[in-house]
């Protein structure tokens, strides 16, 4: 049976790992290049950078970062933040990434996801989703999410399922999908937005957004329907390390990687 | 000189980065006389299989790398290098292939049950690490356990017309062919590039395969 990849996320500014609650107070959390090969060894199943800063300057930085992982790290590779146009994608793959992930240029003009998977093929093309929980029924269960970006900050109005939706139509081969609700808090992923994105499209879903502990990963695999599951400051900080994880899910009926 | 053939698709560095590890001297090139020339033939493929057909075609790719595939020395495909060696593919439309795997590249359903939770279908693309059965002994598989996991990310699959030239399978919702090949050529469905310990073992069988 495929495994259910577990998923490693470094924040990346200026070429440091940072990590932030809910996208503020960002400590540093070392040498991304490191901590990937450390990832690797430990038998994470793919890596994910956001470049956190990605000012045109730093984006040099970011492709210096991609190019010494690629050559150390044998697994794949995704790297978001910044991510315009089809030369920033080509500049990444060319660094040595698999797949780029585009989220707020995606909401500004949507056709750039179908361009992108045109022209490099829809496997190396990841929507990121950040979406908040806007309407709950009568007994406080979340049942509908809007999209959000600038990391969080700013609302558009569009609703999270739609939009899945039409990224699928456009090409996306794989959403990540992260809860501002929940990113930071260490309390889970948001699992009825999981569920629900996940069951409504036929692309795989990441979660991500909430993890503080081992217990979180299985429920987003298995009540959120997730395909795979990301986390960034459970591993930085040691709290947790992939095997423990990776053990702790197959205890549970997880099929994983060991 | 083992030879990556850059027809402008895909990571090639990933493919060349990974061979150098395992000790390859690795040369990749978008000139017909580097394919000539290689003593190994890496072809690795992402994208659509039209795409990385006329792609190589553009490039007068296509000629050198069946010349080496013909001369008997080791080949190897990956993913639409892999498909591109069968008659035919069927993804948008159908288009020819090399024609030196009998068979056909076909789409995975997006009706296929998941084993895991009954009530949903398998998402396609076929994204994550799978493990592969070995159908046949062979020196590419050597040091390398039978269902091991590899990375696959593909929507399409080769179906061989002999079973001889399944070297390699795996089930996701059905079982399909992950590795073909005869004689000089070895192929992957999988990535061995992005399979960690695994795929380094493969290619590093690659680099010291003897016909």
């Amino acid at each position: 049976m495929m495994a259910k990849r577990i998923i490693p996320c470094l924040d990346v500014k200026a070429g440091r790992v940072v990590k932030g609650v809910q996208f503020e107070g960002l400590v540093d959390a070392g040498d991304p290049v490191e901590a990937a090969k450390r990832y690797d060894e430990e038998g994470a199943d793919e890596l994910t950078f956001l470049d956190i800063t990605a000012t045109h300057e730093d984006r040099g930085i970011m492709e210096d970062v991609v190019r010494r992982t690629a050559e150390q790290v044998f697994i794949p590779l995704t790297v978001g933040g910044g991510i315009r146009t089809n030369d920033d994608i080509r500049r990444m793959l060319v660094a040595g990434a698999d797949k780029c992930s585009i989220n707020s240029a995606a909401v500004k003009r949507p056709e750039f996801v179908r361009e992108a998977a045109e022209q490099f093929g829809s496997q190396c093309v990841v929507v990121a989703i950040d979406a908040k929980c806007v309407e709950h029924d009568k007994h406080g269960r979340p049942i509908r999410w809007e999209i959000f970006t600038h990391g969080g900050r700013q609302p558009t109005g569009i609703d999270a399922l739609e939009w899945a939706h039409r990224m699928e139509s456009f090409g996306s081969g794989e959403i990540l999908l992260t809860s501002m609700d929940k990113d930071g808090t260490k309390s889970g992923y948001a699992l009825e937005m999981t569920r629900a994105i996940s069951d409504a499209v036929t692309i795989p879903v990441i979660a991500s957004g909430g993890v503080g502990e081992p217990k979180h990963l299985l429920e987003g695999l298995r009540q959120g329907g997730a395909d795979a599951v990301l986390a960034a400051s459970i591993f930085h900080f040691r709290e947790y390390t992939i095997p423990q994880v990776k053990r702790y899910l197959r205890d549970n009926h997880i099929a994983v990687r060991l | 000189m083992i030879t990556v053939v850059d027809y402008g698709s895909g990571n090639l560095r990933s493919v060349s980065k990974a061979l150098e590890k395992v000790g390859g001297n690795v040369v990749v090139s978008a000139h017909p006389e580097d394919v000539t020339q290689a003593d190994r033939l890496v072809l690795p493929g992402v994208g659509a299989f039209a795409d990385c057909r006329r792609n190589l075609d553009r490039a007068q790719l296509t000629e050198p790398v069946l010349a080496h595939i013909r001369a008997g020395k080791p080949f190897l495909g990956i993913c639409v290098g892999m498909q591109m060696l069968f008659d035919e593919s069927h993804e948008f439309g159908v288009h020819e292939g090399f024609g030196l795997i009998p068979g056909k590249v076909e789409a995975f359903s997006k009706k296929m049950q998941d084993p895991a939770d009954l009530k949903r279908h398998l998402k396609v693309p076929h994204m994550g690490w799978t493990p592969v059965h070995q159908t046949v002994e062979h020196p590419m598989w050597q040091g390398i356990e039978d269902m091991a996991h590899f990375y696959f990310v593909h929507s399409f699959h080769g179906v061989v017309d002999h079973q001889a030239h399944q070297l390699g399978q795996t089930t996701y919702g059905i079982p399909f062919t992950s590795a073909v090949g005869h004689d000089n050529i070895f192929a992957t469905q999988f990535h061995p590039e992005k399979s960690q310990n695994n795929g380094l073992r493969l290619l590093e069988n690659f680099v010291n395969w003897q016909l």
